[in-house]
C-alpha cells in the first residue's frame, strides 16, 4: 500500500483495564439483587393480606443476635483479606475462622427460629400468605448464606492444609464481596420482615 | 522466524485437527471452551429449534386455514401454541443472539476468548439441556393419566391456570424448569459479555472506539441481568405453590393472580428488547459496510440503545391494560411506552443517515437489513397504536396483537438473524453462501412474511381472538386466514432454500478468504475460520474502524475521531 505517505500514529500509552473477576462478581451481585427484589416485592405486596392467622406480630421476634453476628462477619472478613494481602497467613486463618463461626451462628439461629415456628407454633409455608412469603424470602437468603459458607469452608480447608498465600488475595476478596452482598441483603430482609412486615 | 510460523498457523496451514477420527471431532466439540465453537453450537441449536417450532407454527396455520377445520383437537392446539411461543423465545431467539455475541464480541474487541470460557461452556450445556427438557415434555410430561403432555398454558403461563388444581400432571413443571435452566445459561453469557467488553479489549480500544455491536451486546447483557431474574423468581414461587402448597398465586387463599402478570411482564417486556437490540446491533454493523460509509451518529446510536434499555424496564404493564388498572397507571404506562418511540426513531434515522449518499451494494445481508428497516418501522407504529390504552382495550388478545409482535419478532429479528448469518457465515466457516439462492430466500421469505402477517392485522380488527383453535364461517375471516396460511407455506419454502444454501455451502461453497466484504472491524483481520486463539499477534487499534486504518494508512480514521 501507500507506505510512503503513511501517517504514523502516536504510540498508545499504558493500557490498564478493570480485572475481569471484579466485573464478573459485580454482575452476579446485580442479577442476584434483581432476583431478591422480586421476593421482597412479593413480601411487601402481601403484608396484612393473610386470610387467617397466625400473624407476624404473634409469632415473630426480631433475631438481634443473629443480625449482629452476620453483620460483624462482614467486618472480620475484611480483616482476613487485609491480612492475606499483607502475606500474613496465620492472622488470615484466624479472622477467616471467626467469619465462618459467625456465619454458622446465623444459620444455627435461623434453624432454631424455624424449628420453633414449625414444631411448636405449627406455622408452615402452607399456613397462610404470611407463611408463604416469610419462608420463601428468609429461606432464599439462608440459601445464599449457605452457599457463602460452603465457599468459606473450602477456603478454610485450603488454609488449614497450608495452601493459601498472598497470591490468592484477589480471589478471596471477590468471595468477600459476595459475602458483603449477602449481609446487605439481610439488612433489607430484616427491615422487610421484622420491621415493616410486623 | 517465530512470527511467520504463528502466521501460518493462523491461516490454517498447520492444523492437527484434520487427522482426528470422527469420535475425536465430536469429543472436541463437547469439551470445548472456545467461544467460537460454543457460539456456533448456540446458533446451530437455535436454528434446529427454529425448524421444530416453525413446523409447529405451520401446523397452527394449517388448522386455521379454513373455518371449522379438524386437523388438531383443541388440547393439542393449546400445546402447539404454547410450545411454539416458548420455544421461539427461549430456544431460538435467545440462543441464536447470544451465540452471535459469543462468537463476535471477543473477535471484535480483539480478545483471545471470553473472560470466563468455562462458565461459557457451562451456560451452553445448561441451555441445551433446558431446551431438551422442554421438548422432552412431549414424551415425559404425563405425570397423571389423561392430564396432558406438553405445556398448554400459553407462553406467559398466567396464574391461576398454572396452579395445581387447574394444571394437573407435570406439563407446567416442564415449562418452569426448562425455562429456569435456559435463563441461568443466559445469565452466564451475560456476565461473560460484560466482563469481556470491560476487561478484555485490545490495546487502544477505548469504550468510545468499541464496535457498535459490542456496545449493544453489553446493553443486552445488562438487560438480561436485570430482566431475567423476575421470571426465574416468579417461576420459583410458582413451583413453591405447586409442590409445597404455598399461596403466591393461589386466589383462594388471598394470593393474587395479577402479581404473576406483573412479574411476568417485568421480565416479558424487556425481553422483547433483549431480542431486538441484537437485531439493531447486526444492522449497525452490516448497513455501514454495504453502504461504504461510517455509521452515522455512533455515540447517539449507543446512547439511544441505553435509553431504550432504561425505558423498557418501565413499560411492562402496557401488556395489562385490559385487567383494569387505575387511570394513573394506564396513563403512566401508555406514556412510557410511547417514549420508547423516541430513541427508536433516532436509531432508524441514523441507519437512514448511514445509507444516505452511500455507495450501496445490494448483497443478501443488505437486502435483509433493508427489509428489517421497513418492517421494524411498521411494527413500531402498530406498537404505538397499542400503547393507547382505549385502543388496546378494543384489540387486546386479538390477532392484531399477534400480527404486531410477529412484525417485531420475524419482520425485524428473524430478518436480521438471516442478514447476520449471510454476513458472518463466511467468517465462521471460510465459505460464502450462495448469492443466487440467498436472493431467492430473501424474496420468498419477504413475500411469505407479508402474505401471512399483513392480513392478520385485519383479522384482529375484525375481532378474531388469538389462541382460538378454530372459527366459524361467515364472519369475514375466511379469506384473511387462507391468505395467511398460504403465506406460511411460502415462508417454509424460503426457509427450506436457506437450509439447502447452508448445506450446499458447507460442502462446496466458494472460498471466502479473511475479508470477503471489505469490512472494517477486527474479526475480518484474522483467517476464516479464525484460529483457536483468534489473533496471531495481539491487535492494537486507534479508531472505530481498525481495518480501514490498515488498508488506508495514508488516510486513517483516527485523524478525524
Amino acid at each position: 500500500m501507500a507506505a510512503a505517505n503513511a501517517i504514523t500514529a502516536p504510540a498508545t500509552e499504558s493500557w490498564v483495564l478493570p480485572a475481569r473477576g471484579r466485573v464478573g462478581i459485580l454482575c452476579l451481585i446485580l442479577t442476584e439483587s434483581a432476583f431478591f427484589s422480586i421476593f421482597v416485592a412479593a413480601y411487601i405486596f402481601y403484608v396484612g393480606k393473610s386470610l387467617s392467622g397466625p400473624y407476624p406480630r404473634e409469632v415473630l421476634s426480631a433475631p438481634i443476635l443473629n443480625t449482629v453476628c452476620l453483620l460483624s462477619s462482614s467486618i472480620t472478613i475484611v480483616f482476613a483479606v487485609r491480612a492475606l494481602r499483607a502475606g500474613n497467613t496465620r492472622t488470615f486463618g484466624l479472622w477467616w475462622l471467626v467469619t465462618l463461626l459467625l456465619g454458622l451462628e446465623f444459620m444455627g439461629g435461623t434453624a432454631l427460629e424455624w424449628h420453633r415456628l414449625i414444631y411448636w407454633e405449627g406455622f408452615t409455608i402452607r399456613t397462610n400468605l404470611f407463611g408463604t412469603t416469610y419462608y420463601s424470602l428468609v429461606g432464599l437468603h439462608a440459601l445464599h448464606v449457605t452457599i457463602g459458607l460452603i465457599m468459606i469452608l473450602i477456603v478454610m480447608a485450603f488454609t488449614v492444609s497450608g495452601h493459601m498465600s498472598e497470591r490468592h488475595a484477589e480471589r478471596t476478596e471477590l468471595l468477600s464481596w459476595y459475602w458483603h452482598f449477602v449481609d446487605a441483603v439481610w439488612v433489607v430482609v430484616f427491615l422487610t420482615v421484622y420491621v415493616i412486615g410486623r | 522466524m517465530a512470527g511467520s510460523i504463528d502466521h501460518e498457523i493462523a491461516l490454517g496451514a498447520v492444523d492437527e485437527r484434520q487427522s482426528l477420527p470422527i469420535l475425536g471431532h465430536i469429543h472436541e466439540w463437547v469439551v470445548t471452551v472456545d467461544h467460537k465453537r460454543l457460539g456456533i453450537m448456540y446458533i446451530a441449536g437455535g436454528l434446529f429449534f427454529f425448524l421444530v417450532a416453525g413446523l409447529q407454527a405451520a401446523t397452527i396455520r394449517l388448522q386455521l386455514a379454513v373455518p371449522d377445520a379438524g386437523i388438531v383437537p383443541p388440547q393439542v392446539f393449546n400445546r402447539l401454541l404454547t410450545m411454539h411461543g416458548t420455544a421461539m423465545v427461549f430456544l431460538v431467539g435467545m440462543p441464536i443472539l447470544t451465540g452471535f455475541f459469543n462468537y463476535l464480541v471477543p473477535l471484535m474487541v480483539g480478545a483471545t476468548d471470553l473472560a470466563f470460557p468455562r462458565l461459557n461452556s457451562f451456560g451452553f450445556w445448561l441451555w441445551l439441556f433446558g431446551a431438551m427438557l422442554l421438548y422432552f415434555s412431549y414424551i415425559g410430561g404425563d405425570g397423571l393419566y389423561g392430564a396432558g403432555t406438553a405445556p398448554d398454558v400459553g407462553w406467559f403461563a398466567y396464574a391461576p391456570l398454572t396452579e395445581r388444581p387447574f394444571s394437573r400432571g407435570n406439563s407446567t413443571d416442564y415449562w418452569i424448569l426448562s425455562i429456569f435452566l435456559t435463563s441461568v445459561g443466559s445469565t452466564a453469557t451475560a456476565i461473560n459479555i460484560i466482563a469481556t467488553a470491560f476487561s478484555m479489549r485490545c490495546k487502544g480500544m477505548t469504550l468510545n472506539k468499541m464496535p457498535v455491536l459490542a456496545w449493544l451486546a453489553v446493553v443486552v447483557a445488562f438487560m438480561m441481568l436485570i430482566a431475567l431474574p423476575p421470571l426465574s423468581a416468579a417461576q420459583a414461587m410458582l413451583l413453591l405453590d405447586r409442590y409445597l402448597g404455598a399461596h403466591f398465586f393461589d386466589t383462594q387463599a388471598g394470593g393474587s393472580a395479577l402479581l404473576w402478570q406483573h412479574f411476568f411482564w417485568i421480565f416479558g417486556h424487556p425481553e422483547v428488547y433483549i431480542l431486538v437490540i441484537p437485531a439493531f446491533a447486526f444492522a449497525s454493523e452490516i448497513i455501514p459496510v454495504f453502504s461504504r460509509k461510517v455509521i452515522f451518529g455512533y455515540q447517539v446510536m449507543v446512547a439511544a440503545s441505553i435509553a431504550i434499555a432504561f425505558i423498557s424496564l418501565g413499560v411492562w404493564a402496557h401488556h395489562m391494560f385490559a385487567v383494569g388498572m387505575t387511570p394513573a397507571g394506564n396513563a403512566f404506562f401508555a406514556t412510557s411506552t410511547m417514549l420508547v418511540g423516541v430513541p427508536t426513531g433516532i436509531k432508524i434515522f441514523n441507519w437512514l443517515g448511514t445509507i444516505w449518499g452511500g455507495k450501496i451494494r445490494l448483497r443478501v445481508p443488505m437486502l435483509f437489513s433493508l427489509g428489517f428497516l421497513f418492517q421494524f418501522l411498521i411494527a413500531g407504529l402498530t406498537g404505538i397504536m397499542l400503547a393507547v390504552a382505549p385502543f388496546d382495550w378494543q384489540l387486546t388478545d386479538t390477532y392484531f396483537v399477534v400480527a404486531h409482535f410477529h412484525y417485531v419478532l420475524i419482520g425485524a429479528i428473524v430478518f436480521m438473524i438471516f442478514a447476520a448469518i449471510y454476513y458472518w457465515f463466511p467468517k465462521a466457516t471460510g465459505r460464502m453462501l450462495s448469492e443466487r439462492l440467498g436472493k431467492w430466500h430473501f424474496w420468498l421469505f419477504l413475500i411469505g412474511f407479508h402474505l401471512t402477517f399483513d392480513p392478520l392485522h385485519f383479522a384482529g380488527l375484525r375481532g378474531m381472538p388469538r389462541r382460538i383453535y378454530t372459527y366459524q364461517p361467515g364472519r369475514g375471516l375466511e379469506a384473511i386466514n387462507l391468505i395467511a396460511s398460504i403465506g406460511a407455506v411460502v415462508q417454509a419454502v424460503a426457509v427450506l432454500i436457506f437450509v439447502i444454501n447452508v448445506l450446499r455451502s458447507l460442502i462446496a461453497g466458494e472460498e471466502a478468504g479473511p475479508d470477503p466484504w471489505d469490512a472494517w472491524t477486527l474479526e475480518w483481520s484474522t483467517a476464516s475460520p479464525p484460529p483457536e486463539y483468534n489473533f496471531a499477534v495481539a491487535p492494537e487499534v486507534r479508531s472505530r474502524r481498525p481495518l480501514w486504518d490498515r488498508k488506508h494508512p495514508e488516510d486513517p480514521d483516527w485523524l478525524y475521531e
